[in-house]
């Protein structure tokens, strides 16, 4: 089929206005739906513009929507996008639709997709993009740049954002070439979506949108360098069968990698064929069921005492698509001593970076684990699993001495883990939550019981503030018949609250728990235990020149709800907290925000300090575990 | 610390030097000396870095190159079982009293007066690092006016090449 820009191909308006989304209801039906608009893109076409190209590329890719904000730049893009069965969400600032593009990713499996115009465009998706790349998703940033002759001539809008974002992308292109767009747009969502996934940012100046071109699909990737290993090695993966059949005190260490791999079957059929306890990182909550009597939790800088413990004790610990981030390891010298280390992660890099691996594995999480179970389950495969029954001994000993818990706020104020516990409670585990960064990050990875992969999202390598509204944003939008909740801070929720705003608008109805505690909780966290109590720049909310807290609320967040088209509920008491949640859960037509008044000094436990040793585990304040040295 | 040359074959792209040289100041590896230019494929660039590090950051840097979309292959070159040359161009302060000396030590190191006039002499001179070393050492005492030196150049010694044993054949995909 030929077409021209005046004559536009199968250009439906009722098309673009029919409620995909309803359509998109289950995974499986969001997939045909892609695959229909793929087919039908994938018509060749003369004589039609660089920008009907770009559009005919991400439709013929299978794009169902996209995250973004219009500009002078990327104009000539948005003039064809108005025709196409892409949908695209107008977000109210460019971090939301980065984040929006990651939380639509992590949600959905599938690509997210951001589209900037250039300059202040494009540098505003540089968190999102970061934060995409710390994280490993898989999303594709699209940039308007000025006209290539302005280019390095310090144009109006003029950002060198692929010089700006090559350290915080996998990859990024700038097109010189319209003939190149369907070409790119190809090679950008392969790089992101395979191998070990990340942002790949695609940089298209405005003239290169304007030019005419041709469009053909599928194009040929020209990617010679990158070849990820996705197949594990055989007598690797022997080795670390061996190492497990062998070991006294072993620890399955899940982080995010088994998630994107999807392999959480392959991992529940290792952990129950072992024995093995497993602990799961941030970024891997819902890999492994929590009510399985196996999973200790999360370990790390706030995780369980068991789940800490375990990794310094382990005389083996095999590490399943996890970086050994600091966040985990505390002090590197100090951590797991003991233990031989099984690493088997995609990125080659990540092997031996920070801890030396007796048994490195490189490949993708779900092959590496299968093949591990069939090795341990086949016959020439080492005799099975020794007797681990002294080593839970001793786990279940720290569980029963060393519960996650809190205490209640003296002043008689709400305590913020009661409200996150409870909310996990009542909501359950078939919802989707998001969070910011910090104190209530920690507490609903703590507190909310995850059960299945996908259903909790967070910003765990760069710790983003403002992260949880927008994700939740993208989350909703790809997964509409599940329930979304963004638990976030007040400190995170003033930084992108605007997005309710996008959220009222489109029809996407989340919801928001703001754990408002007046302060940036985890800094002043630090500050009470680090800085002798100054509370330098840490108070959010209105106070008298004496210090103390003023009885005006700014903002208020119930009347700012309101104001973005949500609804605004408030709790300030525990008796209220149940029902209030429950209120909120028969909401189901607008984003509804609760505003949680909470005590400011509720701390978060246990907790190592940074760059302490993991032995050196507080599991409260002042409280230090006493493992029963000579018992492992 | 230790002195690794690392032959980069990499894509003929624009953006590639940068990518790699931010690569190093990013993960806080340091390069000694870095040449780039064409190869016989002209869709490749050979880039010769040498860096200073022990074995343990030497196996994570060339990971995290070979992460690199554009860099095609990496390969140490070991010094034994490598040439390497640099180019050194000398500016040498040479009043005519003095001439006689500077000329005599360019030819010591086989090194070509490519330029002269009243008061000085430029030198064209190529060897290893070693050599050229030596042979500023010599200078220096004369009068050394200005000089521009390149990064080191490298090749594996023997019939193999580096971009001709067969797995350079690119890889193509369709989406």
């Amino acid at each position: 089929m030929t077409t021209t820009p005046s004559e536009p191909a199968s250009r439906d308006h009722t098309s673009r206005d029919a409620p995909t989304r309803e359509a998109a209801a289950a995974l499986a039906g969001v997939e045909t739906t892609a695959r229909s608009i793929a087919e039908a893109a994938a018509e060749p076409a003369t004589g039609i513009t660089g920008a009907q190209s770009l559009v005919r590329s991400l439709e013929a890719v299978g794009v169902e929507v996209i995250f973004g904000i219009p500009g002078g730049a990327i104009l000539p893009a948005y003039d064809p996008l108005f025709d196409s069965r892409v949908r695209h969400v107008l977000v109210r600032h460019e971090q939301g639709a980065g984040h929006a593009a990651t939380g639509y990713a992590q949600a959905t499996g599938k690509v997210g997709v951001c589209l900037a115009t250039s300059g202040p465009g494009a540098t505003n998706l540089v968190t999102p993009l970061a934060d995409a790349h710390m994280d490993s998703v898989p999303v594709v940033a699209i940039t308007g740049q000025v006209p290539s002759a302005a280019i390095g001539t310090d144009a109006f809008q003029e950002a060198d954002i692929r010089g700006i974002t090559m350290p915080v992308t996998k990859h990024n292109f700038l097109v010189t070439d319209a003939a190149e767009i369907p070409q790119r747009i190809a090679e950008a969502f392969h790089l992101a979506s395979t191998g070990r996934p990340g942002p790949v940012l695609v940089d298209i100046p405005k003239d290169v949108l304007q030019a005419t071109t041709d469009f053909s699909w599928p194009p040929r990737l020209d990617l010679p360098g990158y070849k990820p290993t996705t197949r594990p090695h055989g007598k690797q993966v022997r080795e670390a069968a061996a190492l497990i059949a062998g070991a006294r005190r072993p620890v399955l260490y899940v982080g995010g990698g088994v998630l994107k791999a999807g392999a959480t079957d392959e991992l529940a059929e290792l952990a129950e064929l072992t024995g093995a306890p497993v602990v799961t990182t941030l970024m891997a909550r819902g890999a492994f069921p929590d009510s399985h009597p196996q999973n200790l939790g999360m370990p790390g800088m706030h995780g369980n005492v068991t789940a800490v413990t375990a990794l310094q004790k382990a005389d083996l610990l095999v590490a399943l698509g996890a970086r050994f981030d600091d966040r985990v390891t505390g002090n590197l010298a100090s951590f797991a001593p003991g233990a031989s280390v099984v690493h088997a992660d995609i990125d080659p890099a990540e092997i031996g970076k920070n801890r030396k691996a007796d048994v490195p594995i490189v490949g993708d999480a779900k092959e590496t684990i299968a093949q591990l179970v069939e090795v341990l389950r086949g016959d020439r495969g080492p005799a099975r699993a020794p007797d681990l029954s002294a080593w839970w001994a001793q786990l279940d000993e720290w569980r029963r001495r060393y519960p996650l818990g809190y205490d209640w706020p003296e002043d008689g104020s709400l305590s913020p883990q009661y409200v996150i516990e409870r909310l996990g409670a009542i909501v359950g585990p078939d919802a989707i939550y998001t969070a910011g960064v910090g104190q209530h990050q920690m507490w609903a990875a703590q507190f909310v019981k995850y059960e299945k992969p996908g259903t909790w999202l967070n910003s765990g390598g760069l710790g983003t503030m403002g992260y949880a509204v927008p994700a939740a944003m993208g989350a909703k939008y790809g997964r509409p018949d599940t329930t979304v909740w963004a638990i976030d801070g007040d400190g995170c929720f003033q930084m992108t609250n605007q997005e309710l705003a996008t959220c009222a608008i489109e029809g996407i109805p989340v919801k928001v728990a703001v754990i408002n505690n007046g302060n940036l909780g985890m800094v002043r966290q630090w500050q009470t235990l680090f800085y002798e109590g100054r509370y330098s720049n840490t108070r959010l909310h209105a106070r008298n020149p004496d210090g103390t807290p003023k009885a005006v609320r700014i903002p208020d967040f119930v009347l700012l709800a309101e104001a973005l088209g949500c609804v605004g509920l408030r709790c300030e008491s525990k008796d209220d907290v149940d029902a209030v949640i429950e209120k909120a859960m028969s909401i189901n037509d607008v984003p509804v925000v609760i505003d949680f008044v909470v005590g400011h000094d509720a701390q978060v436990w246990p907790m190592v300090a940074a760059g302490s040793s993991n032995d050196d585990i507080l599991a409260a304040r002042d409280v230090r575990p006493v493992f029963g040295e000579g018992q492992v | 610390m230790g002195r690794h040359t690392l032959s980069v074959l990499v894509e003929n792209k624009s953006g590639v030097l940068a990518r790699v040289s931010a690569l190093f100041s990013r993960r806080g590896f340091n390069i000694e000396s870095l040449a780039v230019g064409p190869t016989e494929n002209p869709d490749l660039s050979r880039m010769t870095i040498v860096v200073d590090a022990e074995s343990q950051p030497l196996e994570q840097i060339t990971k995290q190159l070979n992460k690199l979309i554009e860099v095609i292959k990496i390969v140490e070159l070991d010094s034994s079982a490598a040439v390497q040359r640099e180019l050194l161009l000398v500016k040498v302060r040479a009043p005519l009293a003095e001439r006689t000396q500077v000329l005599q030590t360019a030819e010591l190191f086989r090194a070509r007066v490519i330029d002269v006039n009243p008061d000085t002499v430029t030198l064209e001179a190529t060897g290893t690092p070693d050599k050229l070393q030596a042979l500023l050492a010599v200078l220096a005492p004369l009068g050394i006016k200005e000089m521009a030196q390149s990064g080191t150049v490298a090749l594996g010694r023997g019939p193999r090449s580096m971009s001709s044993a067969g797995s350079l054949r690119p890889v193509e995909r369709t989406a």
